[in-house]
């Protein structure tokens, strides 16, 4: 049985969740097993993942999983894997699956390969999983030899894949003890898709000239229903916030698309983003390294490029 | 307060990568090696902070070959007060893991530090697998980091935001941007690394489940295709039929 744990955070699936939950049905498919989902605490339909390629839900109600902590989850999730005799255990690369991920190959004495970014083949009862590696410069392929075997999958990198019908939740519990991590607060933005997770992103940066300016990058967003996102000297020139930051030392990503206003394109920068499916690179300097890197690239005055862009997207999206 | 510092040597952030001819082994001929960066950065300067600020002791600790005790010593340069290096070629993280665990098992740290993740695997697993061996809250791509007795308070980096937690001590973190800032060593600081102490120990066997079998680069771009800054409809129309990403 494979067995992917989908994160609700703040009782809430994500994309993540059900990006897992496919690729473990796909994954079942190839070991010629079924696909089980686990839940942990608050969660609004869990049946729901049934849609994904779920065969069962099981779902541990507990609400002290509403304030995260690896140890405790990690410990849940392994209890549930050994009781179910799982084979695979499917994780999401976010911030709660590396907490959990380590952990979870320790307690259940498991080869992990944390971010992987396409399917396994089969190699005896070997699995081998592909990521991507030295910051998007190059591309590893591991071979996992374990019984039971960890792997963690990276945002983006597959597509959720309607496959059946809501399924029947099971309601479990398993004696782990209560985690030793107290959450005081959780500040996110809401009603905006976390960077990791956007098919679309418009990211500035220095030749922006000032924070003053960032309205029509913003619109552009909004035209795309695209997250925003920035470069380091502009997050660190609190032009806008940390979290927006891509790249080496911020956040990588892997959109669909994305467009580089006023980024020169460093080394650093393009750590962080090379895993796009399409960069569009708007820059008046010809010469900036961007380019080399890009799909399609515009060398002009982004003050007049990108209103045009906005309003020739604009009239995409009515007609 | 004893502070542990994990530090991994990496390939320089700007290294061209590549493969022997099989893909089966990364090529080291030419890469100039570094203190991943954010061990360096983020990880080890709070651990100095920490330690300037309440007294105590930073062990910096690596695991890897004698060709390490460069990178090593610029720890001891930026500020750490000691060193370990357990002698060994990692392969993989639950190698790393185990032997971190078993050092540090018997030294009862009050906090055990990583990096939010090193810059050529990208696994982010060893911080979590530490803390599971040594039975410790773990707080990963922890921004922040204050200390109070024996509570720290903690921000760390979720999907859009941040999280606020509090953990008593001992406990495992990741660091990541916002933590601290980069130290440049200063030439008292080179000069006094070189007669702290650097202690080796042996490693412990263990045996990786995990293992990389073939290294390939990414396939090459075609080249960028330019849209002249009047032409915006011709870009979203490229995006639409031939990128097919909108």
């Amino acid at each position: 049985m494979v067995l992917v744990f989908a994160e609700s955070p703040r009782g809430q699936f994500k994309k993540t969740a059900f990006e897992a939950v496919t690729y473990g049905k796909k994954v079942a498919d190839l070991l010629g097993t079924s696909c089980v989902a686990l839940t942990l605490g608050t969660v609004k339909d869990a049946g729901e993942l049934g849609r994904y390629g779920a065969s069962k839900v099981l779902h541990i109600a507990d609400n002290a999983f509403d304030d995260f902590d690896s140890q405790s989850v990690a410990a849940t999730i392994a209890e549930v894997a050994k009781n179910n005799a799982a084979s695979v255990v499917v994780l999401s690369h976010t911030a709660t699956g590396k907490s959990v991920a380590g952990r979870l190959a320790v307690r259940l004495n498991a080869g992990l390969v944390s971010g992987v970014n396409a399917l396994p083949t089969v190699n005896g009862a070997a699995l081998r999983v592909k990521k991507s590696v030295f910051s998007g410069k190059a591309i590893a392929e591991y071979e996992i030899t374990s019984a039971i075997k960890v792997i963690s999958l990276m945002g983006n990198a597959v597509k959720p894949e309607s496959m059946g019908g809501a399924v029947s939740v099971e309601t479990a519990s398993v004696g782990t003890a209560k985690g030793r991590i107290r959450v005081k607060s959780v500040k996110t933005q809401e009603g905006i898709v976390p960077l990791p997770e956007a098919e679309i992103v418009v990211s500035a940066g220095r030749g922006m000239k000032g924070p003053e300016n960032w309205g029509m990058v913003e619109d552009l967003a909004t035209t795309l229903g695209a997250t925003t996102a920035c470069s380091r000297p502009v997050a660190d020139a609190h032009w806008r916030p940390h979290h927006e930051h891509v790249g080496q030392t911020g956040i990588a990503i892997r959109p669909n698309l994305y467009i580089a206003i006023g980024i020169s394109g460093a080394i650093q920068h393009l750590a962080g983003v090379n895993n796009s499916k399409v960069i569009v690179v708007i820059n008046k300097d010809s010469e900036a390294p961007f380019f080399k890197a890009a799909d399609y690239g515009v060398v002009g005055d982004l003050f007049e490029v990108v209103p045009r862009l906005n309003e020739a997207f604009k009239k995409f999206k009515a007609g | 307060m004893k502070l542990l510092v994990c530090i991994s040597q990496t390939p320089d952030t700007t290294s061209k990568i590549s493969f022997n001819a099989d893909g089966t082994e990364f090529n080291a001929a030419g890469v100039q090696f570094i203190m991943n960066p954010y061990d360096e950065w983020y990880a080890l300067v709070r651990a100095c902070e920490l330690r300037e600020a309440l007294g105590g002791t930073v062990v910096a600790l690596n695991v890897g070959p004698t060709a390490n005790e460069t990178t090593i010593r610029k720890a001891l340069a930026i500020g750490a007060d000691e060193a370990v290096r357990i002698d060994s070629d990692p392969q993989g993280a639950g190698f790393v893991a185990k032997q971190i665990a078993e050092y540090a098992r018997a030294e009862n740290f009050d906090i055990i530090f990583f990096g939010k993740e090193t810059i050529d695997h990208n696994g982010s697993e060893v911080g979590a697998m530490v803390a599971e061996h040594l039975d410790l809250p773990y707080v990963s791509y922890a921004s922040k980091l204050e200390l109070n007795g024996s509570t720290a308070t903690l921000e760390r980096d979720i999907e859009g935001g941040v999280e606020v937690v509090e953990v008593d001590l001992p406990f495992v973190l990741s660091a990541s941007k916002g933590m601290a800032e980069q130290r440049i060593p200063n030439m008292r600081g080179i000069m006094t690394a070189r007669s702290k102490p650097l202690k080796e120990v042996a490693a412990v066997a263990f045996e990786d489940a995990t293992k990389a079998v073939q290294f390939s680069l990414p396939p090459s771009k075609a080249g960028v295709r330019l849209v002249q800054p009047d032409q915006m409809d011709e870009l979203v129309r490229l995006l639409h039929e031939e990128a097919k990403v909108i």
